[in-house]
Parts: C-alpha cells; structure tokens; sequence
C-alpha cells in the first residue's frame, strides 16, 4: 500500500511561552471503510450522484429500523485492538440532538458503554498517550449551504445529501495527555499509520474520511490543574491540527494574561484566517438525553473472537520502524516514512536479500517517493549492491533505479543498456596524473595543512574528474583515490 | 344504534377456505366487504383510507392466481384493514397525524408484505389515535372513530379503527399495535379477538415506532382460530428487524382443540378488584366468569400475586413517552410530512413540528423529554427501566406455578366519547391492566367474554410466559368455546 | 421520597426549557396547562421510589438478544425520484432547507 502523509503546507506555528503549557486531548473520527453503511445495506461509497445511496434505514424515514453492519464492529475491535483497548461487550445509544443532515435527529452512537476502552499509542518519538474510548458511532449526510459568500451564517439556503448518513465511524478519544502540537501531530500521524496499517479505513483528512476535533486548555507550566477548555472542530489536515492547537492555546493565554479567561465552548478552525472562531450557540448549550437504543441488540465479543482480532492484526507502524531501524542500523524515527509510504517490508526484503541497509533506506526516502513500481525487492538489492561495489555511481544508481521502476528490468541489464561501464581505478588514476600537472598550485593547495582549502580543492579535483567522464566516474572512489595521492 | 358485524358475515379461515376452493372469488368478497363499508364507514369512520381500487386489482390478482393453478395462499382473498402506522409503499400512511398527512412511504412494512404474500387483500387503512398514543382513538387528527356496538361511544384505543373495522364486519380481520394495551383494550371494548404477541415475535420492519421498545404489531379477528392464522402468517425472524426473535412463527394453531385439562390458570391478584383501583365490578363479574369456565374445562385454577405491575402505569409513562420523543424528533419538515415556514432550519423544525403534533403527542413528547433530560433520567427513565425487570421477575415467579394467567383486558367497557378527553391522567388509566406485559414483553390476548351491565362486549386477558403463545391460544379457544 | 404537596412536581420554566429541547412552540396557556397535567403524571412516577430497586438492571429489550449484525453486502437502494416526490422542498436531487443561522 502506497499513500503520501499530508503534512500540510510548512506554516509556521505560533510558539507557546515557556511558562505555559498546553494541555490537550484530541477526537478523531475514522470512517470505516465497509462495503455498506453502519445499519443499512446502502453502499459505503465516496462521490456518488447525490441522494443515490440511501433507503429508509438511512434516510430516517418513519417505520424503519437499523440492523448492526457486523464488519463494522469487526473493524472497530481491530482498531481498538491496535490501539491497546479493552474490548467489552457494549451497547448503542441513541444521542438526541437536531440537525437537518441527521436524519433520525438521533445519532445513534455509544455512550457509557462504548466498545473500546482504556487503550493507548506511542508516538514515533517514544510519547505515550492514553486514549479513553474509541466508540462506534454513525456519520451525518452532507449540507450544502448556497448563497451568500459561501458561509453558513450569509447562506440563503442549504442542500442536503444522505449519501454519507449512516457510514460507520469509530472516535478516538484521547486523555488530555498531549503537551505540544508537535505531539499532536505525531499522533495523529501515528493513529492514521495504524489505520492504514489495518486497513480499516483510508484516513484521508481532504475527503473528511479522517476527522479531528482538539480539546484544548493551557495552565501555568508545573501546576496540574484542567482549566477551562475549547473543542475545536474543523481542522482538515495534520498541519492545521498544529497550528490550530497552537493558535487556540495563544488566544488562551493572552486572554489569562490580561486577567479575562476562555468561556467552554465549540469553536471552528479558520484555515484561511489562520484563527478560531465561536461556533454555533446551540452546540454549546446542548443535553442530548442518551439512552440505549432499543432498535438494537448489545455487543457481546466472545473471547474466541477477540483471540481470532489479536492474531490477525498486522505488524503496526511502532514495530515496523524498530525493525526496519534494527536491521538497516538506523534510528527509528528515520524509519518513519518509509513505515508511513508503506514500504517497511519492502525495504526488509531488500536488505534480507542483501542490500546495503544504509543505502536502500536512503533510496526509499528520496529516490522512491514515487511508488516502486515494477521494482523487486531482489532487483532493488541487485542495484545496491552493484552501487555500494563502485559499479555504478550514485547518479548512475538513481538513473538506473528510475528505470526499474518503470520496466522491472535489472540493474546490470540497465546499466549496461545506459553505457555505464564501471570506471576502472586505473583509468582514473591516469586521469589525475594529468590533472595534478595541469593544475600544480590546487594540488598543493589540496595537499596543504588549511582543512577549508584541502574541502575546496577535494571538490574542484572531484568535479573536474566529473566533468571529463560525464559523471560516470563513482564519487567514493574518486574520494579515495584523492586520499591516497594526498 | 349499532352496526356490529352480522354472525354470518364469514371468518378469514373461513373466506379463505371458500376461495382457494374455488367456491366463491376473492372479487366477490372485496365486492362484499367494499359494500358494507360504503353502507357504515360514515358512522363509524373506522378507516383513514378506504383502498378500494388497489383491493379490487389485489383480489382480481388472487382469483387470477388460483385460476392459473398457483397455490393459493393461507389467507387468499381475505381482506384486510391494516392500522394506519404500518407503511404501505405509494398508498398513504398518517399515524392519523397532520405531520404525515399525504405522505407516502416508498417501501412497505414486513407484515404487510407477509399478509400480502399470503393472498390477503388490505382494502384500507385503519383510524388510530395520533402516533397510537391513546385509548380511545379519539385523539385522531381526522376525527374519533365509533364504536360500532354503540355509536355514541369509544372503540378503545389506540387501535380502535383496526378494532372497530373487525367489529363492523369491514373486514374479518386486521392489524393494530399495542405498546400499552393499543390491541387488547379495544379488542375488549369492540368485542373482538385481539393479540400481542411476544416482543420481537413479530417483525416491527415499516411500523411506525411509539415506544420501540415495547410496540408489537398483532391481529384483530372474530375468532381465536382466525387470530392464530394471522399470527402464524407475520410472525417469524426478519432479518430487517434487529430485536425480531430469531425463529419461525410458533405453532399457535396447533392446540386450539386440546382443552385445557390440567392447565394451571392464576387470576392476577392485583387486578382482580382490591389492588389496582378503577376496574368496574361486571368486568370483574366476567373474569370470574372465565376462571370458572376453564376450571370446568378442567383447568386448576388459583389466584397468584404479580406485585410489581402495581408500578407498571408510572413506569410506562416515563419509558414509552421517553422513547417515543426520540422517534418522534424526525419529523422535522425537512425529508417528507409537513412543513411550516421558518426563516432559518431550526425556526422551520420547530414550526412544523408545532403544527403538526396534536395536544396528547405533544404532552408525551414532552414528558419523555423531561424524562431523559439531564439531572432527571436516572430518576425516571432509569427507575422505571429497572422496574421492568421486577415486572418481568414477578410475572416469571408466577409461570413456576402457572401456566397462563388471567386479567381484564380493560377497566370498563366502552365509555362515552368524550368522556375521558379532559384528563389525561384518567385516560391512561385505562391500560392498567394490559401494560405490565408490554413492560416485560411477555405475549396477552384479549377473548371477547360477554357483556357488561351496559350490554357492551367485555373481554378476559390471557396472559403467558415469553414465547408462551401455543397455550396462550390454547387456552383463549376454551374461553372462546365457553363463552359461545 | 415523594415531592411535599406544596410543591409543584415540575416548574413552569421547566416546562418551557422542555419544550425548547422538544422543538415545540407552546404557548403560554399550553405552558400552564402542560405544567399541571405532566406535573400530575410525575407526581405518579414518583410512586416508582416506593418500591427497593438496589441492584436491578434495567430492561432495555426483552428477549435479551446479543450480536445481532448482518453481513456486509451491499443492497439495492431506493429509487430517488421516489424519495424526492414526498419531499417538502428539493433541489438538484437534494433536500432544500431555509439556511442554519448562528453558525460561522
Ligand atoms: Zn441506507
């Protein structure tokens, strides 16, 4: 599997004083990605024609009734899993607040039951944060507001969609546990790397498939207290979730600092303005008269089950950086994006079949953002290794490694297709004769005791061998050859 | 004045048996029922709609169908009224309430469709009391129906159009629901066969939700043979409904015949006059009346306390109001019913849902609001849960020592339209007896047995453990046997 | 522990806050009638204190079935002509409203 990670456009961050902290807690709805929707057999299924993947189950239409999507509630147990959760037996409730893309003007969700409990996930950077409950819970369709200058709030009318009513979500609740936005953002990073690793859901904050709200407070740095918190809500890539933490945490503190202090409420992330804003009044005056949902039975997992869940999950991001960072010798966090592109096996299987740890880590990280299209594990050691024996230089490699890419051909096949013969050490050696008695006075310079003048003239010797092979010759071994003639 | 069914008119076993013999076409008997409806609707106004077209076609359909040499279905040609809270795809369906008026459903509920399937033909859809919230259908937004006993007086409710239609010969047999007694107090005051079944013994697929978790969709007929064929036909698994039991229909025809020799049979202490307050002194004339009947049949009969259903009323107006304000939030103008205007979505919500909601639906909205808000569900909704297990745990004490047990379906018999409009409280108390079972989902059936002092239809309530239909119906057919 | 007879079992303000949660528009005379008749209804409930419920579960459905799911096969949805035609107000195929004031 091959995704991109949306780190968003490089903004920066507001930085937060030292003598405060941010105390936050993020909710993160993932949409399941099932054939059909969470109690209806209408299709699960981004961008169709409006209003065409919908029945009176999830339109909400009178008599109807929901019947539990069980692969829904599989994967909900697999993503709790992952996440370390207790499993428990759970029942669905009926969350009672109106809106017109809720059809039922419930949403059926869970509450003081949910399915997953008490679980937690370490970032890439070894931050553990604990997460209170990831719950089943269904989606709203989508408004569009018409009129105006495209807000809500100067809209003239708004155009409902239920195509998306009723598909499966599972929220992700956090313990207010995260401190910065950096740590934020990792872990969101981190729980949308589990999910794809799981395959549960493609977590694509653009489509809104993936969803964060943050719960943000600050208090004084060292004391303990949860003073009074924002949700905000809006926040469409992993970059905004950061600067809109951080913004949030700033408004928090400036209002403190001139003797005022937040009010709790729900407040949206303006991308564009960079700020957040007060969101509806009714969102903050809300009691939404849980009750079980008598339409439905309780979940009950059986311990077979839950064994069946844990063996079958896949090895997750955490464990594949170890590995990969264990068996290419590198930190873990280098490990990160080959883990987040979905590459780890890939690179596993090259370095088992003998390549060069350093240097296929390196490749994958630059030279592969791309995909890996036809290339194998076994060719993509072939290169490297014909690399790391000085058969081919580093932009020979990524020429050729281009090529595999595309056809799924050798190294050698390509190579030698390309014209590039391995540059013997003689040939260069006769090579540098000529040089040094071209060029006396950067010898001398290049063999003299001024560090800086020995790099610069290492680099004019280099390039100039560069020059005279078209780039053919390997840029270690010419290094070498520099070396010792020195 | 009274425009009771004539004896004669023919039972659904009966109109079926003529029609898949071919003696007699369903054509025939659509013509029939069709005709004595134009002749005694306009006093009764049992129906919200009268379907004669689509019942003509249907019953063309059977007759063609049983010509062609096809099967013909246990109910083939049987009409059937069917209570206007049960979807009907493209042929209107009210709740008998303004926010529906005209709407009509693009799918059809799971019982109609098994009725259906089997050759019954729904010639109409049935008055109710708005959303069923009532006992006497008065709180129609199309205007109460009669009893057809005595046109001055109530059908029960809320199925008292379903009821009603039966009792008026409109058609042998019919749908209804009960969430607290809907089918078995008017089966009681129309005097008529009326059942409730097990909770998820029948599929609640396309009934339009009260209490979701007490509702049950049951028959209406003349006799107790012809209550177990319509049981036998919609009851059963549905994969469209989640809390649906998962089984076949039970087998309730299967001992109608077999007496009740030996069967133990409790009078529920509560309700047989000291206890629970308000039941009139000839329905407990006839109760007696029915205990004594079954003892000569051979039964052992006994009385047996249920202590808890004392708490039944209170608990069920905290649960079935707090579901029904929950199911009811979706009527909101926006997909389908009415809409009133507002300049902003919430104003138009709230405007529709003003104007469309009768008094009594917006007094049990209310209620259960109140119910489930906050600083209060755990005093109401929550005690009243917890109550339902006692209920349950006391009627399951008794079925150690009985096999059925017996009550008054209703208080009294049918009273006067009007009557009990003024104070809701007295009105619900008319499902005293009858709301125990829908609290702890145990099946009960109302047997017509005789008359008051009034000379209106009394009926006795069966009651049985969960699942218990079979001796249920069992021991209704002997009531039914005594009381001829 | 029933409310003391002075007291009434439910406040007009109650009543009124309850129906904002209900979407409904009463009017004043309906708040005072509302305030006496639900009043009465839960001066009933409060019988419910009566009886010792330590300890008992609720009944929330009365066959106590469990995992009940079905698989995860798409079915036919309905026809949209058929939806749209009961809808009070449509649009490009989809469901017109007066827009959402109060939000941003
Ligand atoms: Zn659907």
């Amino acid at each position: 599997m091959y995704t991109t990670v949306d780190r968003g456009p490089d903004v920066h961050e507001p930085s937060i004083p030292d003598e405060w902290e941010l105390v936050v807690g993020l909710e993160v709805h993932v949409e399941l990605s099932t054939n059909t929707k969470l109690f209806c057999g209408c299709a699960n299924a981004f961008g169709a024609e409006p209003n065409t993947n919908v029945c009176p189950t999830c339109l909400g239409l009178p008599g109807s009734l929901p019947v539990m999507n069980g692969a829904a509630i599989e994967s909900a147990m697999r993503l709790g899993r992952a996440l370390n959760c207790t499993v428990s037996p759970s029942i669905m409730a009926r969350k009672n607040y109106t809106y017109p893309d809720m059809p039922k003007d419930f949403q059926t969700s869970q509450y003081d039951q949910p399915t997953n409990h008490d679980g937690w996930l370490d970032t890439p950077e070894g931050v553990r944060i604990n997460i209170e409950r990831a719950h089943i819970e269904e989606d709203t369709g989508k408004s569009t507001h018409v009129g105006g200058d495209g807000r809500i709030s100067s809209a003239q009318y708004s155009l409902i969609d239920y195509n998306r009513a009723g598909v499966p979500l599972l929220e992700i609740v956090s313990c207010p546990d995260i401190r910065t936005a950096d740590e934020a953002k990792a872990y969101v990073s981190e729980l949308r790397g589990i999910v794809l690793a799981l395959g549960v859901s493609d977590a694509k904050m653009e489509e809104g498939s993936m969803r964060v709200d943050a719960n943000v407070s600050v208090r004084p740095r060292g004391s303990d207290e949860l003073r009074t918190r924002c949700e905000i809500k809006n926040i469409n890539s992993i970059s905004s979730v950061g600067r809109a933490i951080a913004h949030e945490a700033n408004r928090h503190i400036d209002l403190y600092e001139t003797g005022e202090r937040p009010i709790q409420e729900t407040r949206h992330w303006d991308e564009e303005a960079g700020r957040t804003r007060p969101g509806r009044s009714k969102e903050n005056d809300e009691d939404y008269r849980y009750f079980p949902e008598p339409d439905l039975t309780p979940l009950v997992p059986t311990a077979a089950e839950l064994e069946a869940i844990d063996a079958s999950l896949p090895e997750l991001p955490g464990a594949q950086r170890a590995a990969l960072a264990e068996a290419a010798g590198i930190e873990p966090t280098e490990a990160s994006l080959i883990v987040e592109r979905g590459d780890a096996g890939f690179a596993l299987d090259a370095i088992a079949a003998g390549g060069d740890g350093a240097r296929v880590v390196v490749h994958l990280n630059n030279n592969l953002a791309g995909g890996v299209g036809k290339l194998t594990a076994e060719l993509f050691a072939g290169l490297v290794n014909m690399e790391t024996a000085g058969e081919l230089s580093s932009t020979q490699t990524k020429e050729v490694l281009a090529e595999m890419v595309e056809t799924g051909g050798t190294a050698a096949d390509i190579a030698a297709a390309k014209g590039f013969e391995a540059m013997g050490t003689g040939e260069l050696d006769g090579m540098l004769d000529e040089l040094i008695a071209n060029h006396p006075d950067e010898w001398a310079r290049f063999a003299g005791d001024d560090e800086g003048e020995s790099k610069k003239m290492a680099g004019f010797f280099t390039g100039q061998i560069m020059k005279a092979t078209k780039g053919q010759a390997d840029g270690k071994v010419v290094a070498q050859l520099l070396n010792s003639r020195k | 004045m009274s425009v009771a069914k004539p004896a004669a008119f023919g039972d659904a076993t009966a109109i079926a048996a003529l029609v898949a013999s071919g003696d007699r076409t369903a054509a025939a008997v659509v013509d029939d029922h069709l005709a004595r409806i134009a002749e005694h609707e306009g006093d009764v106004h049992a129906f919200n709609l009268v379907m004669a077209d689509d019942a003509r076609s249907a019953a063309a359909a059977v007759d063609e169908a049983i010509a062609a040499g096809e099967t013909p279905g246990r109910l083939a040609g049987v009409p059937v009224a069917i209570k206007d809270n049960m979807c009907t795809r493209g042929v209107p369906t009210t709740c008998s309430s303004k926010i529906l008026e005209g709407w009509e459903p693009p799918y059809t509920a799971t019982v109609v469709d098994r009725l259906v399937a089997e050759g019954a033909i729904p010639v109409g859809k049935t008055n109710l009391d708005e959303f069923a919230m009532g006992s006497s259908t008065e709180n129609s937004a199309f205007g109460a129906t009669k009893n057809p006993y005595d046109l001055d007086k109530v059908p029960g409710g809320s199925s008292g159009g379903s009821a009603a239609a039966v009792a008026a010969g409109f058609a042998p047999a019919s749908l209804g629901s009960d969430t607290g007694g809907s089918i078995r107090q008017p089966a009681s005051l129309c005097g008529v066969v009326g059942v409730k079944p097990t909770y998820g013994a029948v599929s609640r697929y396309g009934l339009i939700a009260f209490g979701s978790s007490l509702d049950q969709i049951g028959p209406f007929t003349t006799t107790v043979g012809d209550a177990a064929l319509l049981y036998e036909v919609i009851a059963g698994d549905d994969p469209l409904d989640s809390t649906a039991s998962p089984q076949p229909a039970l087998p309730v025809s299967s001992k109608l015949d077999a007496g009740v020799d030996g069967l133990r049979v409790g009078i529920i202490t509560e309700m047989a006059g000291d206890v629970i307050e308000g039941i009139s002194g000839d329905v407990l004339a006839r109760l007696r009346a029915a205990a004594d009947a079954l003892a000569a049949a051979g039964a052992v009969v006994d009385e047996v306390s249920v202590p808890s259903t004392v708490y039944g009323l209170p608990a069920y107006y905290m649960v079935a109001p707090a579901e029904a304000s929950s199911n009811l939030a979706r009527f909101d103008g926006v997909r389908y019913g009415l809409r009133a205007d507002g300049t902003n979505t919430a104003a138009m919500n709230m405007a529709s849902r003003t104007a469309g909601f009768g008094p009594e639906v917006k007094r049990r909205i209310m209620l259960g609001t109140y119910a489930l808000s906050a600083g209060y569900r755990d005093a109401f909704y929550g005690k009243a849960q917890q109550i339902r297990t006692k209920i349950t745990e006391d009627f399951d004490s008794a079925y150690e020592n009985f096999d059925v047990l017996l009550s008054p379906a209703s208080p009294s018999t049918a009273f006067a339209l009007g009557d009990k409009t003024a104070d809701p409280l007295t009105m619900y108390l008319n499902d005293v007896c009858t709301i125990p079972s829908n609290l702890s989902g145990h099946p009960a059936m109302s047997v017509p047995f005789g008359v008051g002092d009034d000379g209106l239809p009394i009926g006795v309530q069966v009651l049985a453990p969960m699942l218990g239909e079979v001796v249920m119906f069992q021991v209704a057919a002997e009531l039914e046997r005594a009381g001829a | 522990m029933a409310e003391p007879d002075s007291q009434p079992a439910l406040s007009r303000d109650e009543v009124a806050h309850v129906a904002k949660l209900a979407l409904l528009d009463l009017t004043e005379e309906e708040i005072d009638l509302f305030t006496v008749q639900l009043g009465s209804v839960i001066e009933t409930a409060h019988d419910m204190n009566n009886l010792d419920l330590e300890g008992v579960q609720p009944t929330h459905h009365p066959l106590g079935l469990t995992n009940v799911v079905r698989e995860d096969v798409v079915r036919p949805s309905i026809d949209r002509a058929e939806v749209l035609s009961q809808a009070p107000d449509v649009e490009d195929d989809r469901f017109k409203v007066p827009p959402a004031l109060g939000e941003d």
